[in-house]
């Protein structure tokens, strides 16, 4: 297709407010005017594109019918989604992209006449939106699944799995290349589609646990190229530029991720991660050694009379609902002239930068979220490190024992603080499975009970001290 | 090779890097936010629907055109109502706001 120099400007136009926009985000103060601008160029492409459609009326109502359907779906959706559900949100809206970008090629695929083949320069996009796009909108229903506990969260592994997964990549590899070749063929187009949703459930299903984060950062990207295949097909530049964006940056979200877990991103689409649950470490952990529990007047007079507290917050603070209270606790301690950062590990939460929006719920001033490498060297002359609803990003074990899963993996220092407070519902190790050893250090005293009633009662003991 | 062809490939490469380069900007703290914006700015797929849609010929393309501006809508509404919401969250010391709990 080509566009008159008007509408060409629009588009540009529109891929410019795109870039921009992505650019403002990279500062808390002008993020939310970026997103805006996003927004704002997202409406220009629209209107750019409407004079350009083919007249038919019955099309144009469907249309309107089918934006009035989808427009109040999403905005309910995001405006009822809780914070702690961001994942499984931002995985919907990953899916359904991919599966309209899917469904695009497919009926451009139809619309060429059936007898004569289609050029390779469209038979190539043709495929690769398909596949893509339907992987990512079946992956992603699955990480929806998993995330919002509609099936189980941990890896799912049957026998011969990484077999079948192989055979039905392979199929989809022949009658991909098949299809380029031919340029021929509605029943093949339909198999590729049937094998690719096949593909993107077999290839999450044996994902799980603390990596779902990974996989969806990875299923925005495959989205973003099925968008820019579309644009190749279409012959669309709006679409290619907007797609390969999300395409390139999803690609390198996903892999400084992976880095903060310290793995490699084939280690973990394919290392099934999470199933190695009982290390000889694990097992000798409860038996023998012992934990020291203290109290909340005991921890309250220790946090009162410290300097600096770091607060170490996990996904466990979210789940207790317990964001408002551990910024009472600070906000209290700030007021004896206590010193207090939230220190946040890149992989917190449930996706990354996940324990940051949830402690912005909360009203937690921005400057006091530290980021991992820019606080790691504060834990030595801190006093008391508060751990709430945090363990594996703490776990000493992925510095020192090589057998560990999360072995590599970058961590807060929290071992070097003087005191280390750990509040915990249990014994039960954390999101990965996998004992930590300084729960067991002299320096530790645990709290246990639920985050919230802990910080409540804490809050009650700083207060008396 | 079509000079269409030649200028779309341009765009992708180019686009390629200013993705890489708009993103490594953006601290840790943001990351949430950054992957539903993205998330929202993969919604341009509209217009392709839209396309589709308008130029649908018989029963079956009708449907999946219609399936598909329904989808790509509620991926391009969606993501940035979700994504100003999280952005409108994010506080200054200086300009704290209330506190709903």
């Amino acid at each position: 297709m080509t566009f008159s120099a008007p509408i060409t400007l629009l588009y540009l136009l529109a891929a410019v407010l795109f870039i921009w926009g992505l650019h403002q985000l990279s500062s808390p103060r002008h993020a939310r005017m970026g997103n805006l601008l996003a927004a704002a160029g997202m409406v220009i492409a629209f209107a750019a594109t409407v004079p350009g459609l083919h007249h038919s009326v019955l099309n144009l109502v469907l249309m309107v019918v089918a934006i009035l359907i989808g427009a109040p779906l999403g905005a309910v959706a995001a405006r009822a989604v809780r914070m702690t559900a961001m994942p499984q949100m931002v995985a919907t809206f990953n899916g359904v992209g991919g599966g309209a970008a899917a469904l695009i090629s497919v009926v451009e695929f139809l619309r060429a006449p059936s007898t004569v083949a289609i050029p390779i320069v469209l038979s190539i996009p043709v495929v690769f939106a398909v596949v893509i796009g339907a992987t990512s909108f079946a992956g992603s229903g699955v990480a929806y699944a998993k995330l919002q506990e509609l099936m189980r969260g941990t890896p799912i592994i049957y026998r011969g799995q990484q077999p079948v997964n192989a055979a039905v990549a392979a199929a989809i590899v022949v009658l991909g290349v098949l299809l380029v070749v031919t340029g021929v063929g509605v029943l093949a187009l339909w198999a590729l589609l049937v094998l690719s949703l096949l593909l993107g459930v077999a290839f999450v299903l044996p994902i799980g646990g603390a990596d779902m984060p990974v996989v969806i950062s990875m299923l925005n990207a495959f989205t973003g190229l099925a968008v820019a295949g579309d644009g190749f097909v279409l012959g669309n530049p709006v679409l290619i530029v907007g797609g390969t964006l999300v395409g390139a940056s999803g690609t390198f979200l996903t892999k400084m991720m992976s880095d903060a877990m310290g793995r490699s991103i084939g280690n973990l689409l394919f290392g099934a991660f999470g199933t190695v649950l009982v290390t000889e470490q694990s097992a000798a952990g409860g038996a023998g050694r012992s934990v020291r529990s203290g109290t909340a007047d005991d921890i309250g007079t220790l946090l009162a009379y410290s300097q600096k507290v770091i607060f170490v917050p996990g996904y466990g603070l979210a789940v207790a609902q317990a964001q408002h209270a551990v910024r009472d606790l600070a906000e209290l301690l700030e007021k004896r002239g206590v010193e207090v950062d939230y220190a946040i590990h890149p992989v917190a939460g449930r996706m990354p930068g996940h324990m940051n929006v949830l402690l912005a719920e909360a009203n937690v001033p921005y400057e006091q979220l530290k980021e991992m490498d820019e606080i790691n060297d504060a834990f030595r002359s801190t006093d008391v490190a508060l751990v709430v609803g945090a363990n594996d990003v703490v776990n000493p074990a992925a510095r020192n024992s090589p057998g560990s899963p999360i072995y590599g993996m970058p961590i807060l220092n929290v071992d070097q603080a003087k005191n280390i407070v750990f509040l915990k519902r249990s014994m039960r190790p954390g999101f990965a499975g996998i004992d930590n050893e300084l729960l067991y250090d002299p320096k530790t005293i645990m709290l246990f009970g639920d985050a919230k009633d802990s910080l409540t009662s804490l809050v009650a003991a700083v207060k008396a001290a | 090779m079509s000079a269409q062809l030649v200028s779309e490939i341009s765009i992708f490469v180019l686009a390629v890097f200013l993705g890489f380069e708009v993103i490594s900007k953006v601290p840790t703290i943001l990351h949430t936010p950054l992957m539903s914006g993205s998330n929202a700015i993969h919604g341009v797929i509209l217009v392709g629907a839209m396309v589709i849609m308008a130029g649908a010929q018989g029963p079956l393309q009708e449907l999946l055109g219609f399936l598909a501006v329904v989808l790509a809508t509620i991926n391009v509404v969606g993501g940035y109502v979700v994504t100003d919401r999280m952005l409108e969250m994010f506080r200054s010391r200086n300009k704290r706001g209330g506190t709903p709990t």
